[in-house]
């Protein structure tokens, strides 16, 4: 497995400067598991810049569960070495890691109070009383819940159960702060809000973050850079937006952001007969009342109104294809004119060229 | 608009209808067979608290001629009741105590590890419940007899935990099983050592389970009769035990006290624990896969 380097483009740099720093938070080599005869993690590199956050995004069972919590301890590599900050942390177990965790449905300790909860990794360490209290009291503050800090879990609602759990994390004053799917357990609307405050939160305070994630959007939303896993290597780790415009495989092209996948090849804007996979995002799918250079005569099918704009699926005389329109609503058995802008070619997975035309 | 009259008119009637003949029959029946059962359960108690108190009581009187304390005297200043008794709250709590130091690590096992003939010792536990007690104990005091325990306080100790052992295993194995994995977790991600989790985390989360299995083998040790007489008579007497030589050698109301006293302990642990109890620990107890 190569070891993947940020995509070295332009606009990767500029948008990333505080990336350019000094350390190197979390630095994996060559880590590999099987478990069950399966090999679920294969050979994989990441590393992670400090105070940089960085999602593993991929489907179920794409491996990125069990990857974090080979980084917290919880499970044993079959092989390879894991850096916090350049120390070697592999062969320590999970409660003398320098991580923290906060778990995906939160795992607050019932029988104790919230600044309990928050209190505890500071009692095991043997702080003093009167500094757990100030510590507790300041973290809880910083996520918004000193008013809750005598409350027991079970009476906090569940987005305040999981800021507790962030704040539990956070008290210890990490050198790497680890998250398992944050947002899945938050209904839609919380869950902008809350990846808003961890973003911030994570900013203002430097800590170098991995978050577990199966959502794109929450991911594309929080991360630095994103790290995109399939059957239990990265395809490709990048910044967000290197990640739309340039996919390296099928696989990350399509699971991120939507895109119209067609066999075939392109030839003088009409779909033909090739051996490739072309993908094309619904955005570059252009769609004209009257004709224009590149377009073929097209029927709208079908419409979704997604909004504050819509997905219109129309059928040309090679393919359907979906596209996305915004201004004038478009009406199902409406005939238009639809040109392809850009489309990607793909051959055994990867990206192979990148076919647009100015229209 | 139009529908709220009618149904509020159906609901109206339905209140006002008599009730059917085959509704009365089903509620008498159910009276009759509650009275019975109360009959049958609190007959025999009641019994025997008027005993207790009963001087002179001729048949077929319901009530005794004359009430005295004199018998809860005679108990109270007879020296080797008094010893049983004392051996009675010298064995319950000790058993207790054996048990959990023997049993719960085991419990923990049971919940956490998967290790090869797992099922077949947790179904094991059952095998001294399952046979009749009298020929267990026969058995046990041949082998007893051999090894010098017969009469000893060792000897009884072990007779007390055998019975104890299905719910000092049992319950608090499905407690420990019942705390998520996640809490243990998350403690030793804080930077808990796998002691201080198990200290802070899995027993106090579990320790509802475990006060139900420990009442459950306080009253178990309290009451055990037959292998303690076996193994411990004449020289050491426990409250069951007693009550033996009791029956044989005083008048009734000897017994009833004695009996009743025998039954406070219980009572007072039941009722002191039925919150537990009634919450479904004891029914969870027997639900470890």
């Amino acid at each position: 497995m190569t070891l993947h380097e940020p995509v070295t483009e332009p606009s990767a740099a500029t948008t990333n400067n505080a990336i350019a720093a000094s350390g190197c938070g979390l630095n994996i080599r060559g880590l590999h598991k099987i478990l069950g005869g399966r090999t679920i993690i294969d050979n994989l590199d990441l590393s992670v810049n400090e105070g940089e956050l960085v999602s593993l995004l991929g489907p179920s069972g794409c491996g990125k569960t069990t990857t974090l919590r080979m980084i917290a301890g919880f499970l044993q590599p079959d092989s390879g070495s894991i850096e916090v900050e350049g120390q070697e942390v592999s062969h320590l177990g999970a409660e003398n890691r320098p991580s923290a965790m906060v778990f995906q449905n939160y795992a607050l300790w019932p029988h104790m109070t919230v600044a309990k909860n928050v209190g505890f990794p500071l009692k095991l360490r043997k702080v003093s009383k009167t500094e757990i209290k100030d510590r507790v009291e300041a973290v809880l503050e910083l996520v918004s819940l000193l008013h809750h800090k005598d409350s027991k879990p079970a009476r906090i609602s569940g987005g305040e159960q999981q800021r507790v759990a962030l704040a539990r994390a956070l008290v210890q004053e990490p050198k790497l702060l680890l998250l398992d799917e944050p947002l899945s357990n938050l209904d839609a609307k919380l869950r902008v809000k809350v990846r808003e405050d961890i973003r911030k939160i994570q900013q203002e305070l430097g800590i170098t973050t991995v978050i577990v994630t199966h959502d794109q959007e929450e991911a594309m939303s929080m991360s630095d850079r994103i790290a995109v896993m399939n059957a239990g290597r990265i395809e490709q780790y990048s910044t967000p937006e290197a990640l739309y415009a340039r996919p390296e495989t099928e696989f990350v092209a399509t699971f991120i952001g939507s895109m119209n996948r067609v066999e075939g090849s392109l030839i003088d804007g009409l779909i033909g007969a090739g051996s490739g996979i072309l993908g094309i995002r619904p955005e570059d799918v252009i769609l004209a009342d009257s004709p224009f250079a590149g377009a073929v005569p097209a029927t709208v099918e079908r419409v979704v109104p997604r909004g504050h704009f819509q997905e219109v699926y129309v059928r040309r005389a090679d393919t359907q294809l979906r596209s996305f329109v915004s201004g004038e609503l478009v009406q199902p058995g409406q005939q238009k004119y639809a040109g392809i802008r850009k489309a990607m070619t793909f051959r055994d997975g990867r990206l192979v060229a990148e076919a647009g035309a100015a229209l | 608009m139009s529908i709220t009259p009618v149904s509020r008119a159906r609901a109206d009637s339905s209140t006002r209808r008599p009730p059917s003949l085959d509704s009365i029959l089903r509620s008498a029946l159910v009276g009759l067979f509650v009275i019975l059962m109360l009959v049958f359960i609190l007959g025999p108690l009641l019994w025997l608290g008027v005993r207790a108190f009963a001087g002179n009581w001729t048949f077929p009187n319901l009530l005794p001629d004359d009430w005295t304390l004199r018998w809860w005297q005679v108990v109270f200043n007879d020296g080797a009741l008094g010893i049983a008794v004392q051996n009675s709250l010298f064995f319950a709590p000790l058993t207790v105590l054996v048990s959990a130091v023997i049993c719960l690590p085991a419990a923990y096992a049971f919940a956490r590890f998967d290790f090869p003939g797992r099922r077949f010792f947790l179904i094991s536990l059952f095998a001294t419940n399952a046979f009749p007690k009298m020929g267990l104990f026969v058995t046990l005091a041949a082998l007893f007899y051999a090894l010098n325990l017969m009469n000893t306080v060792l000897g009884i100790l072990v007779v007390h935990v055998l019975g104890t052992v299905v719910f000092m295993t049992w319950i608090p194995a499905a407690a420990f099983a019942a705390v998520p994995r996640n809490l243990e977790e998350a403690a030793r991600d804080a930077g808990a050592s796998k002691l201080r989790v198990f200290a802070s985390v899995t027993l106090p989360m579990a320790l509802p389970g475990i006060i139900v299995a420990a009442v459950m083998s306080f009253l178990a040790s309290f009451d055990e009769a037959q292998g303690t007489y076996l193994v411990g008579a004449p020289d050491f007497m426990t409250m069951p035990t007693q009550m033996y030589s009791l029956v044989l050698n005083y008048p009734t109301q000897v017994a009833a006290v004695f009996s009743i006293l025998l039954a406070i302990p219980s009572v007072a642990l039941m009722l002191s624990a039925h919150k537990h109890i009634l919450g479904g620990q004891l029914a969870e107890g027997f639900q470890i896969k």
